[in-house]
Formats: structure tokens, sequence, C-alpha cells
């Protein structure tokens, strides 16, 4: 490893010191030394001519399916993925077999994510024991172990007396996020696909967007009542984001992330009965996703998260009923989001690097998301104007289960650098 | 486009959506074709000889299965009985492999019933053999439609201008589904009736009106097509009691009484005597129910004697 490691004359943007200029960065052991004009040698040096130098991304909503589904993905499998989509942390989810629900587990996946020396893995473990939604799991001995936050995700907390427990308890941690897959089981039911006029034709259960809301509108008062911290994962509907935005500006505690699928895709790509199109919470409608752009350009959005999703061919190869639910997109998320967010001028860089590393840092309450000064070296840079076509089989990933193969992105991950070490080059390593 | 221009170029039948308008009545005209095929001493025609069709069903049927097994048999074809139950997903034969394994046997059509909706298309997208819906999920049921659409065109000569009821759990009827597709397509005008818990998502959408009232809708219809309750899918307990059911939405001889006195009254089948019609009603003089029955075979017979020639002309 290079001790020293110059990036020359890219255009480096740090939205924590609201630096947006072309410039050098030295990397020195690991942290980052300087942001400016650099003149010094250095061991080595890349050349970052028309290339952006952004804080590394930070996605807080992966699935690595490690431990139990390790045929779909790994720890390691995901975060070669996560490096080549240029992610320098990633937060693993605790859906796992068995969950993430104890010190142990949380210890585990750490160490998984050390060996592998690609991206840093951190990872959530569940709010309640099982991720039953019954007996509250052990928050604070996770917490000790290094666990970032706490989510059931897969499914929400059902019962409101049991998730006001956990926030309460929560409450006493410091620097601990509680996390919300919102759904009310007992508004979606059995529901596959959005509930509209798509499932009704297509003769598919559907799973009406107020599911997400009323559960979003319930720890909204609990985080009122508790003054937890909490964070809306994979917001997915227009009366969602409406519901964050005036919890926002009571000044709450409330944080809330997207999906790129819920930005690009809508019910009507399930009509062909594609399974790739089968995702929790379900792809709605152009009017959602609208909602949603306009959040993201008023600041109402604090993260983006891909809901990595990873499953095996096989098990996608079933009646629409049938397969499970997730989208594979790690790889080439970034992407996603200039095609989404960028292309269409509804933010500029700065402020996606912002949602993609600063903000995202914040939540999950770790020294990242800047280039300042003395700061762990986590750095992406990338080619905003490449041009490519999407290839699942080049996926690190080990799931294709992606339903953007053969489009035309803008975007390629040139480095991708964690703690001061390249873990990723478009040349090869 | 005369119908003597008409060229029908689909291999596989997955609903009638996707149809046109001249598509149906071509089916339509084409089962006519076959329906004296029924009342010969030599009831066979050699059509299908040589061909294999499967009956693939992972749902219980009795009288859609009969039908179609009746109506290969008359077009010569061989036929294999297929009864599945639904595989899980990890473990078991998927739809796929089954498919797969049927096809390499060499079989020509597949007729397939399904609960999920959209298991045909998804097979019609994986195996070469012709593709036949014979129910899938809540999604279509094309043939009983067809069948249905046969039957009122047989009798008023044209469903131009009629107006026709469909009447029950709508949100769960494939039936309800091809029905409207077909209906409207044809010219007809189609009223939804019953409870707004059975009613599918965004229904309005539908080229339909709705309403919640039989007693507002008896005396204007041309045709009354009772769904049957489906107690199996009944879980969420849509309406109180089947009781309460019954005053609402049950076809009663009272509610006969205003109505036009040529209505045609159908039934899918099976019917469930008492709940959503009165056996007076059933066995009266304006139901055609068991004529839907005859119907079916001719309608069938031209459906796989159509996608069997589509994949013909295509090889």
């Amino acid at each position: 490893m290079a001790k020293n490691l110059l990036i020359k004359n890219g255009r480096v943007i740090d939205p924590v010191n609201s630096i947006d200029k072309k410039c050098d960065v030295l990397i020195v052991d690991g942290k980052i030394a300087e942001v400016g004009k650099i003149e010094s040698k250095a061991d080595m040096v890349i050349d970052a001519v028309g290339k952006l130098v952004l804080p590394g991304l930070i996605d807080i909503h992966v699935h690595f399916r490690e431990p139990g589904d390790e045929e779909e993905e790994t720890i390691a499998s995901g975060s070669a993925a996560a490096v080549a989509g240029g992610f320098t942390s990633v937060v693993c989810m605790p859906n796992t077999d068995p969950p993430i629900d104890d010190a142990t587990s949380v210890e585990y996946i750490h160490r998984m994510g050390r060996q592998t020396r690609k991206t840093h893995v951190y990872v959530m473990g569940t709010i309640t024991k099982g991720r039953t939604g019954e007996q509250l799991s052990e928050m604070g001995f996770m917490a000790q172990a290094g666990a970032v936050g706490f989510t059931d995700d897969g499914s929400g907390v059902q019962n409101v007396a049991t998730m006001q427990r956990a926030m309460k308890y929560a409450s006493m941690f410091k620097n601990i996020v509680l996390s919300q897959h919102c759904q009310d089981n007992s508004l979606a039911g059995s529901g596959v696909m959005n509930a509209g006029f798509n499932s009704t034709t297509l003769g598919l259960p559907g799973i009406d967007p107020l599911a997400e809301e009323m559960m979003i509108w319930r720890d909204i008062q609990l985080v009122r009542k508790t003054n937890m911290r909490y964070h809306v994962q994979h917001v997915s509907t227009a009366k969602s984001i409406e519901l964050i935005r005036h919890a926002k500006k009571d000044c709450l505690p409330v944080t809330c992330e997207v999906a790129p699928h819920h930005l690009l895709l809508t019910d009507d790509h399930c009509r062909d009965y594609d399974t790739n199109y089968k995702v929790n919470p379900p792809l709605r409608t152009a009017k959602d996703i609208e909602a949603l752009k306009q959040a993201i350009r008023e600041g109402v959005v604090d993260a983006l998260a891909s809901d990595h999703a990873p499953h095996l061919k096989s098990e996608k190869e079933l009646e629409f009923l049938a397969a499970p639910f997730g989208i594979a997109s790690l790889e080439c998320a970034l992407s996603l989001y200039i095609k989404a967010l960028i292309e269409p001028k509804i933010i500029d860089w700065p402020q996606l690097a912002s949602i993609m590393s600063e903000k995202p840092a914040k939540i999950i309450s770790v020294d990242k998301g800047t280039l300042g000064k003395g700061k762990q070296a986590d750095v992406t840079i990338i080619d905003p104007d490449f041009e490519y076509t999407v290839d699942v089989e080049r996926f690190h990933s080990k799931s294709k289960n992606c339903p953007y193969n053969g489009w035309k992105l803008k975007g390629k991950v040139e480095y991708t650098i964690v703690g001061g070490e390249i873990r990723y080059s478009a040349q090869g390593i | 486009m005369s119908k003597n221009e008409f060229i029908w170029n689909r291999k596989h039948l997955i609903g009638l959506r996707e149809l046109s308008r001249e598509e149906i009545e071509f089916i339509l005209d084409t089962a006519k074709g076959f329906e004296n095929i029924s009342t010969r001493s030599i009831k066979k025609a050699p059509t299908l000889r040589g061909k294999v069709v499967v009956n693939l069903f992972f749902e219980d049927s009795t009288r859609t299965r009969n039908s179609f097994t009746l109506a290969a048999n008359r077009l010569s074809a061989d036929v294999i009985e297929f009864t599945e139950k639904v595989s899980s997903t990890r473990k078991g034969e998927t739809l796929l492999d089954t498919a797969k394994n049927l096809e390499a046997m060499g079989i020509d059509i597949v007729v397939i019933r399904h609960s999920a909706g959209g298991a045909p298309k998804f097979l019609s997208r994986n195996i070469n053999a012709c593709v036949v819906n014979a129910g899938d999920g809540y999604c279509e049921h094309p043939t009983q439609a067809l069948l249905d659409t046969y039957t009122i065109r047989k009798i008023k000569g044209s469903l131009e201008g009629l107006k026709i009821a469909i009447v029950g759990d709508i949100a769960h009827s494939r039936v309800a589904r091809s029905d409207i597709y077909a209906m409207t397509k044809l010219g007809a005008k189609v009223i939804l009736v019953g409870p707004p818990t059975l009613m599918p998502s965004q229904v309005s959408q539908l080229p339909v009106q709705v309403s919640y009232s039989l007693d507002a809708v008896i005396g204007e219809v041309d045709v009354i097509n009772m769904l049957r309750i489906q107690f199996e899918r009944m879980g969420a307990n849509p309406f109180p009691s089947i009781k309460e059911y019954s005053h609402y939405f049950g076809l009663t001889v009272e509610r006969m009484a205003k109505a036009k006195k040529d209505i045609l009254v159908m039934h899918p089948g099976p019917i469930n005597r008492g709940v959503e019609i009165e056996s007076e009603v059933a066995d009266g003089p304006n139901s055609v129910i068991l004529e839907q029955v005859t119907n079916g075979l001719a309608v069938r017979m031209a459906v796989l004697f159509l996608v069997n020639q589509a994949a013909m002309a295509k090889e």
C-alpha cells in the first residue's frame, strides 16, 4: 500500500466543508492530509482530470444474506459489489437466517467485513428477538458491539406497544437510530404489488399505500412522545413523504431514505409479470415518483439507499405470486441516482454527495461523509459522463435479479478508496 | 376488415384483455362451426389427430377440466391429465420445471389452471407449446367469458347495446374480469354489482358502471351473471354473513319479478343454491346455466383448433 496517495486535478466535492472546486486531495497514512493545490510528491498519483472526487459513498440499506443464504450473497461478494459501485461503507440489514439479534452476530458481521477488506461493513441489529415483533432484543449489548441502529426490516414492528417500548428503551443509548420498514400487515395482507388498477387487471393481490402511511404516521406519534431518533426506510408513496415533511417541520428527530427503484420504476412495469419488478415496498405510480423527487429537491430526503436485495435466478423464475421480493442494484445504484436526479436537474452534484455520504453518515452516527482534514480517507472517484450498458453478468454480486439489465446509464466508478487503500479500480487493482 | 380476410395468429390464449373485438368475434364464429359436432352420431372430428393436449391443473376444477378434455377428445387429440398441488417456492418442482418436463414428452398444447395470476403468461414465455388459460388466480378465465358471450349472442343475436349485470365477488373473480373485457368489446354496457368490500382496487378505471344495489339494477338489465361466492377466498370476511349477503345480492324469485321478462340468468357454476341464487331461479325459464355448459364445449374446441393452427402456421 502506498503511504501517500495524491489525487490530482479532479472536481473535489465536499459538502460538509462547502468545497466544490478543481483541486487535489492528498492522503497520508490512510487519512485525508490536505485538500487544495498540492505540489508535493507522493508514492502514487491518480490523474483525476474530468473526474469527480467525492467523499466515499455510503449505502445504509443492503442485504448481504449472510448468515443463512450464502448462495444468494455473502459479505465477501456483497462487499465486492459495493466497492465496484463506489460505496466505501454499507449497512447490512439483520433479516438474515438466523437474524442478527445479539452481540455475537453483530461481531460476526464485522469480522467477515474486515476479513474481506473491501468496503466498511456496518450492521443494524433487530429491534425484537428473532425478528418476531414480540420481545425486545439486547439492543444495548449490540450497540456496544458496534451495531449502528436497529430494525426488523423485511417487516415493521406491528404492535404499537412493542414499538413504543423499543423507542423508549433505545432512547437511553447514544448514537443509535431505530429504523423501520413501514408496513401494516393487516392492511398489506398477502399483497405482492401496489394496489391499484394494475393489480386489478393483473389479478394480483395489492398492497395499499395506506399500509405504509399508517405505520409512518403511528411511529411519528411515538417519536413525538419518546423523542427517540427514528428513520423511515425506503419511502415509496407521496403521502408518506408528506407525513415525514411535517414531522421534520415539527423538528422531530425523523430521517428517511429513498431507493432507486422508487424513483425510476412504477407498477406499470409489473404488467408482464416479470418478477424482477417484485419488490417491497412495491413499485408505486408516477405521481409518487414526482412527490419523492420534489422532496429530494427540497432536502426532505436524508439518504439514498439501494435496498440491495439479492435473490437467485431460480427463486425469481416463479409465478409473480410466489417469487420473493427484492431488487439487486448495488453496483449500478449511483448511475440510477444520476439518471433519476442529476440528469433531470432535480439536484446538483454537491446535493447528491450530501445525501449519498454526509447525511447517511449522520444517520448511522459514524465519523465519515467528508473529505475534511484528518478524517479517514474514504474517497470515491467517478467519471460522471461515461455511458455504459448495465450487464448483470458482469456484476460482482452473486445474484442477477436486476430489472435495469440492458439499460444505458451514465457514471462510471474509477476508484473506490477505503481508509486510504484503493479497494476498487476500473482498470483492476 | 371483413371476417373472411381475418387471420388468427395467436398460438396462446392468455386473456381477453389483449384481444381485439375482431379476434373475439372470430373465435365465436369458429365455435359456431364446431357446435354441430356434438349432435352428430359420431361426435368426432380429425382436426387435432396426432396432437397432444395436457390439462395442467393446479386448482380443483370439474366442469372446465372435463369440458377441455371432451373438446380435445372430439378433435381427436390425445389428452394427458396432470393434477398438481401448487409447489412451494424452494422445495418441490417449480411450475417451470413441470412445464419443461411435459414439453420434453412432446406435448402441443398446455391447458393451464393455476391459483397465481399470470401463471399462463409466465408459461407462454418459457415453453414452445401453445398455452391456453383455463383460469389464473383472479386475473382471467377467457374461455368462460367466451362461452358466456357465445350464449348471449346465440339467444339475443348480438351484445350491441345490451345491459349486463355481473353480480357478486368482483374482486376475486377471474370470470368477471374476462367477461368485462369480452362484453364491453362486443358493445354491451356492463354494470358491476356487489358490496364495496368485493370490488377491486380502482375499479372505476374499467369501462364499467358500479352499483352497490341489485334492486336498483335488476329492472334495467338484459342479462344478469351471478358469480359464485367463493368461500375459499373469503378469509378476510368481506361481508358479515351469508344471510346478509343473500339479502342484498341474492337473485331471488322476488327480485326476478322486477326483471325484464326476457332477462337471461347466467352463472359460471358451480352454483351455491340459496346463496347467490335461489333454486327456483337457477332452474327457472330465464336460466341459461346449462346452455352455457353446452356452449363451453364448442368454444373450447374452437380455441384449441385456433391456437394449434396458429402454431402450425408459425412452424
